[in-house]
């Protein structure tokens, strides 16, 4: 999910409507090259517009977000954009969330989606375009109305004003006029050092609503006659009913109704708590299928096996296997992530109303045609047919993407004709999970007799999301995100060899914030600090004489090291590690600083954090994400490993799944680099570099180097 | 089933539940304030925090039947106008990411400011056991101490 490639700026604009709506522009964002391979959008379709301001005679402006809020800040960025060319102010923008469908795809995906860390990459250029488009629009409205030229026109907080006579009228009373206007081309845009808005900390649209209950998620959806239902799953990863019976569970207060469903038996009840004490009364015989023996131990042996055999060539550049055949100083190390659940603070739920006509579902989703296509297939309906309304999400971190919780709404409401909602609980949220893969990695280095790398030889053995998802996605063997911070290693070394093999293990694997970069720059930057700590130099000083050609690397590294106070004396029995990792566009460095704790567990007292993630829309949100991302990857490394016996998940909920705690967070300072390069993403970067900073801490303390996660040294 | 009386935000609510049902979903469910989350449903997340008489409860493992006649507070009654301290230090410090487990985070620190109105980090290390996926932490650390701070200078 990687963007390697520039924002397309073909991007255009188009007037909509004028039927007394006021004004409505439209923005077409065309497809960039396709990570993902299935597309809904051919070439040469007609013109859709996908992004849009809408200013009503009421001076009302309303900005439609294509992207899914949960927690990153979009809802605010994205009008942010708007804002700042339309000359209005941010405060008085009203937001929408759109429905599903193709206007709405998102360039990179070629399907509607908020993942990838893509939505102010991939807006950034349109939406301002936009903006100055509806502000050209409105000037030239008022100079015809006032009969002046419109170059002495121009727009302020909401108001066009006219120099010379000081005459002004707000946008509302504008729109009339500006709605016949031709649509200008190639309007101009701001200059970085005009931005009044853009790079200046905002406070973000949704936060009032999060301080007082008043945000509706997906589980918070209220429909008359709506019931609530649970469903039953099998253990087993594949497993199915083969009968049950449900005549206890109909005997239960509040019970509707019991049926089969896809995923398994859906208890259907006035009520969460009904439903789940009526589940507990259902008896089931499962079919437990070909995983009813799958266990982590197997899974390692198979991992291990096929990393005996070599892969698909993921990078290959010169010649490492003749560099490391009979190297008299050579490095080898084996590297294993464990399977990880996203563990989103609402587990997963949808409310969905099938009627003959038609099909409403709410949900907070960051897939909405993926939704709207599972709808439509399972009632029969078109795609037009199926309603899309997305709430707040509480947490995706790409587990939203998938529409599994959907179809379990869709198919129930299908049944009983009303509206329905249906919701996991935690452990039905942790154990039927799409998880992040588990990988097995053999790595190897050579130095030459003056300590530098002159070979680096990966081989990556684990499941492939798109195998699964985008199976096109999938070329000559690579998975892209697969190999992603395995393959673009960034220090100069002159022969470097990346392998990358699938492995099939049963255990359906999924997309986890930041993805491949999660757990290959974990393996990576800790291999690349053996080779340091091997070849005798200091961990910073070795990585800074290999970035040579990867100057932002070297410039986050930089910064985040003398922030750190790197080198300088630290209280005893305290050690530092650094990382440095690029991922969705962006360079982030991370300093951690670690002690041990009373009973030997790592303490982590201190995080720096140096980012240059190109142009900062909103620099608050920017240090948010990477706080954000910063305490997920803790939590990965410390404590993170989801196990499997039997074919079952072992662990259920918070007690044996653990979040990092308040009393666990270390201070974190955050550092932007000012930078006028194009937008990188926020979401996700800041969680690559941290476990290899707290692992390579770790040794630098104790001297055991951590090569399987999560870290268990006591 | 037997009517319960339930004081909730100063009002007295009839609801028509079996008393072993969790309170969490009698407030969302039958009095439809869903400003309360779930999110264990075993009381370890700490998303259901209320108050019962002042102190912060988990609502997801308190039977509703045990909490008749005793004073509920939800994060819906915490203030009108969202003008509590905590309220007004979440808003300035832009604490909530997704924001889904903020209810219980706020309800649980404001059960800690009646308690202790000027706590140290150590008293909000033990006192904060409410778990948050996005890592809002450093904020809601930042949140407490200001409006510790602002409760008492205004």
């Amino acid at each position: 999910m990687n963007a390697t490639v520039p924002v397309n700026r073909r991007d255009f604009i188009k007037m909509i409507s004028t039927a007394g709506t006021g004004l409505l522009l439209g923005v077409y964002l065309p497809p960039l090259a396709r990570v993902f391979a299935e597309t809904t959008a051919k070439s040469g379709e007609p013109f859709v517009p996908n992004a849009w301001i809408r200013i009503t005679p009421d001076n009302v402006v309303t900005i439609l977000v294509d992207k899914a809020e949960m927690g990153q800040g979009v809802e605010t960025a994205l009008p942010m954009l708007v804002a700042e060319e339309l000359e209005v102010d941010l405060a008085k923008i009203r937001t929408e969330f759109a429905p599903a469908g193709p206007p709405y795809q998102n360039p990179m995906m070629g399907q509607q989606g908020t993942g990838g860390s893509s939505s102010v990459h991939t807006s950034f250029d349109p939406l301002r375009r936009a903006g100055a488009t509806a502000r050209e629009m409105l000037i030239a409205a008022a100079a015809q109305q006032w009969g002046v030229d419109a170059k002495f026109c121009h727009a302020r907080d909401g108001f066009v004003i006219d120099e010379h006579s000081h005459k002004k009228l707000n946008y509302g009373e504008l729109v009339e006029t500006a709605a016949k206007m031709p649509v200008p081309k190639n309007v101009a845009l701001k200059q970085a050092k005009d931005w009044e808005l853009l790079g200046q900390p905002a406070h973000r649209v949704d936060t009032p609503l999060k301080v007082d209950g008043s945000a509706v998620f997906g589980i918070d959806v209220k429909m008359p006659d709506m019931l609530v239902a649970v469903v039953a799953r099998c253990p087993v990863f594949g497993g199915k009913v083969k009968s049950f019976d449900a005549t206890a569970a109909k005997k239960m207060p509040g019970v509707k109704d019991v049926l089969q469903i896809s995923s398994g038996v859906a208890v259907v009840a006035d009520g969460f708590w009904n439903a789940r004490k009526g589940r507990d009364a259902l008896t089931i015989e499962w079919d437990e299928g070909a995983n009813a023996k799958l266990s982590s131990a197997g899974i390692t042996e198979k991992l291990k096996a096929l990393a005996e055999k070599p892969g698909a060539d993921a990078r290959k550049e010169g010649d490492a296997a003749k560099a490391l055949d009979g190297a008299t100083k050579k490095i080898e190390a084996v590297y294993e992530v464990p399977y990880l659940a996203h563990a989103t603070m609402e587990p997963m739920n949808c409310t969905a109303h099938v009627r003959k006509d038609g099909c409403d579902v709410w949900v907070g989703t960051q897939g909405q045609t993926l939704a709207q296509r599972t709808a439509a297939g399972i009632t029969g309906l078109p795609p037009e047919a199926v309603k899309i309304h997305t709430t707040y999400l509480g947490g995706g971190f790409g587990r939203r993407f998938a529409a599994d919780f959907v179809a379990d709404a869709v198919e129930t409401s299908k049944a009983l004709g009303v509206p329905v909602k249906v919701i996991w609980t935690r452990e039905d949220d942790m154990q039927h999970d799409l998880y992040r893969p588990a990988t097995y990695n053999r790595l190897a280095a050579v130095l030459d007799k003056d300590g530098a790398p002159v070979a680096w030889s990966h081989r990556i053995v684990g499941p492939s999301i798109m195998m699964g998802v985008f199976p096109s996605a999938v070329r000559d063997g690579i998975d892209p995100t697969g190999v992603e911070g395995a393959a673009n290693l960034p220090y100069d070394i002159p022969n470097i060899h990346v392998e990358y093999t699938i492995a099939d293990l049963g255990v359906p694997v999924w997309f986890w914030r930041s993805v491949g970069n999660s757990q290959n720059s974990f393996i990576t930057e800790s291999f690349v600090d053996e080779v340091a700590v091997a070849a005798g130099k200091d961990p910073f000083e070795f990585r800074r004489g290999l970035l040579a050609k990867s100057p932002r690397h070297k410039a986050v590294l930089e910064l985040a090291a003398t922030k750190a106070g790197w080198g300088q004396p630290l209280p005893k029995a305290h050690a530092r590690g650094i990382a440095v990792v690029e991922s969705f566009d962006s360079f982030v460095a991370e300093v951690a600083e670690v002690s041990l704790d009373e009973d030997g567990g790592v303490k982590v007292n201190r995080v720096v954090c140096a980012v240059d993630c190109g142009t900062v829309v909103n620099p608050d949100t920017v240090v948010a994400q990477m706080e954000s991302g910063i305490v997920f990857g803790l939590t990965a490394a410390l404590k993170g490993e989801i196990t499997i016996q039997n074919g079952r998940v072992q662990q259920g909920s918070f007690d044996n799944y653990p979040l990092l705690t308040m009393a666990e967070t270390p201070t974190i300072e955050v550092y932007i680099v000012p930078s006028h390069e194009t937008c990188g993403g926020i979401g996700e970067p800041g969680t690559p570099p941290i476990a290899p900073a707290v692992c390579n801490a770790v040794f630098a303390l104790t001297g055991k180097r951590v090569r399987k996660l999560p870290i268990k040294i006591a | 089933m037997a009517t319960i009386t339930l004081n909730v935000n100063g009002r007295k609510q009839p609801v028509d539940v079996a008393p072993e049902t969790p309170l969490l979903w009698v407030l969302r469910e039958t009095l439809g304030m869903t400003g309360t989350k779930f999110g264990c449903g075993r009381g370890l997340c700490g998303s259901c925090t209320v108050h019962i008489d002042g102190e912060a409860t988990r609502s997801c493992v308190t039977l509703v039947g045990s909490v008749e006649g005793k004073k509920i507070t939800t994060i819906e009654g915490l203030s009108p106008n969202r003008s509590h301290p905590l309220q007004r230090a979440w808003i300035a410090e832009e604490v909530p990411q997704c924001g889904y487990c903020q209810s219980g985070q706020i309800m649980t620190a404001a059960a800690l400011l009646t308690r202790k109105p000027h706590p140290t980090d150590d008293d909000i290390d033990s006192s904060m056991s409410n778990l948050c996926r996005c890592g809002t932490y450093v904020r809601i650390r930042r949140a407490i101490h200001r409006a510790a701070q602002e409760g008492t200078t205004k």
